[in-house]
Formats: C-alpha cells, structure tokens, sequence
C-alpha cells in the first residue's frame, strides 16, 4: 500500500519535472542533462549547431547523477556523466554509452604570492592533504617538492564538492591509485571526506578556494581559468612533472584502451607516459539503445556527430580536448545499436 | 405617511437579505472555511505519508539508531542524523542568542526612545531586511563577512577565548572563516527583522498608562522595559521568538553557503558544518542509490519533528504565559 503511493508520488515528481523541462525548450530541441564538468563546451556548441541547423539543445548542468536520473526517467533525450557507468548497469537498463570530451582536473590553491604553475604536487601528496594527514602548508613532504617557493606556516584548508559529483569520482579514483591510505575513504560520487569544507559544484569549489586564503581545492580545469585560480602543477606516474594543458591531456588518451571497455568507460586518471596529465577525465553521453521517438533520438546523434566532426577547435578554445580519431570512428561504428521499437537504426 | 413606507420598503429588503443570508450564505460560508481547513490538514498529513514512505528504506535499514548516528558515508551507505541534526539546532542556537536580544533592544528603541519623526523610517528600513533573499545574505557571508571573520574576528575568538577552560573548545581549529558560527551569524541577522517586527507591535500594544504610571514612580528606562513592557506582552514575545526560531530551524540557501558542508562532529564553533536543510539541499540532486536518497528523505522527517517539538512547546510556553499573566 505504502509501496504504491511512493511510486504515484514518485511519477508526480517527474512529472511536475518533466513539465519544467517541456516548458523551457522549445519543441525541436534537443533536451539532455548531467555533468557539470563538460557544461561550458556542450553550451558552446549549441550555439553554434543552434546558428547552423537552427535546432537548440536545452542542457542542464545540474551534475552526473542527477543526468543518470532523468535519463533513467526518460525525461531528457540524453544523459550526461563524468563517472562512466559499469557495462552491466549499462545492459541492465539498455543505455548506450560513449564518450564525448576529455578535459583535466587541477589542484587549486590560494597561497599570497604563488602563482599559477608555481607550485608542484604529487598524487602522495594530494592524498595526505586530503585524508588530514598534512595539516600545513610548510609540511615537509610540500616543501620537498617545492623548492625555492615560499610556503607559509598555515593550516590547510581543504575543499572540496558537497553535491555528487563525477569530477569528485575521478579526483578519489586517482587519490586511491596513488595512495593506499584512500581506501579508507573510497571512490564514488559523493564521499565522506575526512576533513574540509564542502562547495557545491565547480563554481562552488572555486568561490571557496578564491576567498579562502590558505585553501586547496580541485575543479575542472576552465574553471580554474576563467576564476583566475592558483593551479598547481603535478609529478604523473612517470615521475615527470607536468603542467596542464592540450598536449598533456592528449598524452594521457593516448595510452588508454579503448575498444575494449564496455561502453568505453575508461577512466583516465593515473595513465602512464611522460607527458600524461595526471588527472584527467572523459565525460560520457547516455541514450536509450531502444528508442520510442526516432526521429529525436537521430537529432541527439546528428548533434553528436557534428560535435565530433566539427567541435574540436572550440571544444581546445575552452581547454577540452577533443577524443582521438580512433575513438570517435568506434563510438560512430557503435551507433547502429540505437534503434527504433521495430529494431531499424536511427541514423 | 411617505415616510413610514419608504421605512417598510427599507425593512423588508433588509428582512429579504437577513433571510437570504440565513439560509444561504452562511452555510456556504461554513462549508467553504471548513474545506480550507480540511484541504491545509489533508495537505499536512500527505506531506508525513510522503516523507515516511520515502525514508522508509533507511528507517528499516538503521532504525531508530539513525537519530543518533554520525556518519554520513555514501560510500559504505552507512548514514546517520547526528552531524546535521547538531548542526541545525546549534546554528538556531546562535542565531537566537544573536537575534533576541538585537531584536528587543530594537524594538524598545523604537517604541521608547527614538524621537517620533524618525521612528518609522527606521522601521520600514529594518522591515526591509526580511525582504532580502536568502542567497543574498548567503553570497554576502561569504564574499564579505568570511574573509573579515577569517583574518580578524577568528583569529581575536582563538586567542583570547580559544585558552579558557570550558568555553575554550568552542573556539579552536584554524580560522577559516566559513563555519557554524558564522552561519549562526547570518542566521541571527536573518531572523532579527521578524522577531523585532513582533517585538515592536507587541509593545505598541502596551497600554500608555502602564507606562506612564511606570516612570511616574520615577522607574528607569531598562526597569520599564523588563518589568513592565515585557511581563505585559511576555506572549507575544515568545509568538515572535518561535517565528524566528521556526525560519532559523529551516533556512537553506544562506547557511549552505557559508556553513562548510562538511559532514563531521566537532566541538569548536569554527569548524564547518552542516544543517539537515544544506545536506538536502547540497545532495538531494545527485543521491545515487535508493539509500542514500531515502536517508535524505528520513532527514527532511527528522526536521520536520524537530521543528514540529519546538513549535509544541512553544505553545506550551505561551499557554503557561498567558495563565501566569491571568493570573
């Protein structure tokens, strides 16, 4: 009895959202919702696919799994994520998944006098400050690896995301291949933190770590640039230190293997190479495999499509790195699986 | 002659109202407050079916034990009350000890002593106060008063209160600004333009002889204050302290910003925190996992009985009030 009023409150939920969603796009838009971390380049191409085709895409960033909820809803026409499902998740509900953009995670201070790049730090590092172990800025294990920069004698103030969030999964997947002190915290989308303050969001995280002298934070890298943020550079696996950039993105890519990952869920972090980026992330799109509409569901891919063919040079104007041809060629190959009710493809 | 038909018409008319509104309008009357009524109850009642059938699932999986259980890890799915359950009640508390005392030297300010012509200006400009969003006091906290609070206020609270006993543990930690007592702060400044709005109203509603016949006896401002203005209204006063305490009780938007988010217990007023409100507000979008979902859920119940037990014995306080006054 309880069991199903829950779920007629439920559908009214959904309901009164779906509502929300209906109102605010137009009728030929593309509706999709999810990661935070890809949000300014999916905006950007909407613009432009928008002025090209005069079809819009309604995005909502509103984080990864409020993305994989609506999708699983079916209130938008794709999801997004940062945290890659798991093959059999994927299976379970019939989601075809693959990935869209990469972009990186950087470490964030607020330190007076330290500029960006100034600062080095390793994943060890990294994990210490983040499980409470490093309590100061003068430590010797930061002092070590920052020779001949000023570190004050002041407690760290760590921060991090209070909401779910993809960036925070691949942020504890890279502390967790690094440190094995992490296991005791864990990798998921929302975590127990052992110590620090909670931002909600990226734009959350950065406000902290902008008006908190002495903090340390992680956000998606074009955050950190359009904030004006302190990021630090990092020591990868090789041992080689790295700033982050295009070409330090596109090494870690590079080495991974894509083609055998269910739904290419490959998670970036900690790659090898000399000139791999430590912290790096794909973002991924979800649609449903079995499609009610079509002729919706061929705009989501046509829009995709393009993005590949065509989003690259604005999708580097923002500091994401656009996925390596090989890749972009499966993920098309692979679309033939999303089909109409009758079992013909979409595209 | 005219005149007394001209006063028949008149009556009948009235009769003919009297009569329709007898039969007619009243039970209409009746029947319409009466569904109002029903409709509020049947909509407080449906919000308790829901918030119980939806923490059901954490409710069965933790129990009672849920109140009282400090961690809150998705990861383990292991959740419990107790961080922000702390969290909401200490932050409230602070904001009363703030906003209280503000809001009566406020309100007798400006019954008592402000000269007349300025009175209601100043008035309007307090009232103006609740007008402000939330997300507005909660962006000014944090772009404002956090950083003022991190290099000066903090720093002052940890050394010279952060070594003495007892109330010391309530001042340690590094000063960071963003924290419970600073949420409280925002929270107190929030609720004051309500309480003092109450306050000021209750005590217009003081009889001036009492007043008068006060000062006559040659009674100070403070004795007229505490033993006159305030045992006569003591009701409405504690009325405007609960609306202030109701809306601390719940705030969302302005303590989330300020308050650290952070899911841990901690003796020190400067350390962040969190209030069941912010949780939900932080997690509720991005709860993967029908346990974590139903544990916020079972967090928005937990509010809900807290801030239903406050409200129950702030009644009950006012009915004692209002005997001893009788009395």
């Amino acid at each position: 009895m309880l069991k199903s009023f829950g779920k007629f409150s439920r559908a009214g939920v959904l309901a009164i959202s779906a509502l929300v969603i209906a109102t605010a796009a137009q009728a030929a838009d593309i509706s999709g919702a999810g990661a935070t971390f890809p949000y300014p380049i999916y905006a950007k191409w909407a613009d432009a696919y928008k002025k090209e085709t005069g079809i819009g895409l309604n995005y909502q960033s509103i984080g990864s799994g409020g993305g994989i909820k609506q999708i699983k809803a079916k209130t938008v026409d794709f999801g997004a994520s940062d945290a890659p499902m798991k093959g059999a998740d994927l299976d379970s509900i019939g989601l075809a998944q693959f990935p869209m953009v990469m972009g990186a995670i950087v470490p964030v201070v607020n330190l007076p006098g330290v500029k960006p790049g100034a600062m080095k730090l390793d994943g060890k590092t990294l994990a210490e400050i983040y499980l409470g172990n490093i309590k100061k800025w003068n430590d010797p294990q930061i002092a070590a690896l920052n020779k001949g920069v000023k570190l004050p004698d002041s407690s760290i103030a760590v921060v991090h995301r209070s909401d779910g969030s993809g960036t925070t999964f691949n942020f504890a997947y890279y502390l967790n291949a690094v440190d094995s002190n992490w296991s005791s915290v864990g990798v998921a989308t929302s975590l127990e933190w052992p110590v620090g303050l909670g931002g909600k969001g990226n734009e959350g995280v950065s406000a902290l770590v902008g008006q908190t002298q002495g903090a340390i934070g992680y956000v998606e890298y074009a955050y950190a640039l359009q904030n004006k943020l302190t990021y630090t550079d990092m020591v990868n696996k090789d041992g080689k230190t790295v700033a982050p950039s295009l070409e330090s993105i596109q090494a870690a890519a590079a080495n991974a293997d894509w083609s055998s990952a269910p739904g290419y869920g490959v998670i970036l972090a900690n790659q090898p190479g000399a000139k791999s980026w430590p912290m790096t992330a794909a973002t991924f799109i979800l649609v449903y495999k079995t499609q009610d509409k079509p002729e919706r569901a061929k705009q989501v891919l046509d829009f995709f499509g393009w993005a590949y063919d065509k989003g690259g040079k604005m999708a580097e104007d923002l500091v994401y790195v656009p996925m390596p041809d090989s890749v972009v060629a499966l993920v098309k190959k692979s679309w033939s699986d999303v089909k109409d009710s009758s079992g013909k493809p979409v595209l | 002659m005219l005149e007394t038909a001209t006063a028949d018409r008149e009556k009948s008319v009235q009769d003919r109202r009297n009569r329709f509104g007898m039969r007619f309008g009243d039970p209409i009357f009746r029947i319409l407050t009466l569904s109002f009524t029903i409709l509020v109850l049947l909509i407080l009642g449906g919000v308790i079916a829901i918030l119980l059938e939806g923490s059901w699932p954490a409710l069965r999986a933790f129990g009672p034990a849920f109140v009282w259980t400090a961690s809150w890890n998705p990861v383990t799915e292991n959740f419990g009350a107790l961080v922000p359950l702390v969290g909401t009640i200490v932050t409230s508390i602070i904001a009363m000890l703030i906003g209280v005392p503000f809001s009566f030297g406020l309100a007798f300010f400006l019954t008592e002593i402000c000269p007349h012509k300025i009175r209601q200006p100043i008035a309007i400009a307090i009232e103006l106060l609740a007008a402000v969003p939330s997300i507005i006091y909660g962006i000014w906290g944090l772009f404002v008063l956090a950083p003022l609070f991190q290099h000066y206020v903090e720093p002052f609270l940890i050394a010279t209160l952060g070594d003495v006993p007892f109330v010391g543990v309530l001042f340690q930690g590094p000063p960071i600004g963003i924290g419970i007592l600073l949420a409280g702060l925002i929270l107190g400044l929030m609720v004051l333009p309500f309480i003092t709005a109450v306050m000021r109203e209750v005590f217009l509603s003081v009889p001036p002889v009492l007043r008068e016949s006060a000062y006559g006896l040659g009674a100070t401002r403070w004795e007229v204050a505490w033993r006159v203005v305030l045992p006569y209204c003591r009701t409405g006063v504690v009325g405007g302290v609960m609306l202030g305490l109701g809306r601390a009780l719940g705030e969302t938007m302005a303590v989330t910003f300020v308050i650290g988010n952070a899911h841990r217990l901690s003796a020190s007023l400067l350390a962040p925190g969190t209030t069941i409100s912010s949780a939900l507000a932080n997690e509720f979008t991005e709860a993967d996992g029908d346990l974590y979902t139903a544990s916020l859920v079972a967090l928005g119940l937990v509010l809900f009985v807290l801030t239903f037990f406050v409200l129950a014995i702030g009644k009950r306080l006012l009915l004692r009030n209002t005997k001893g006054t009788l009395a």
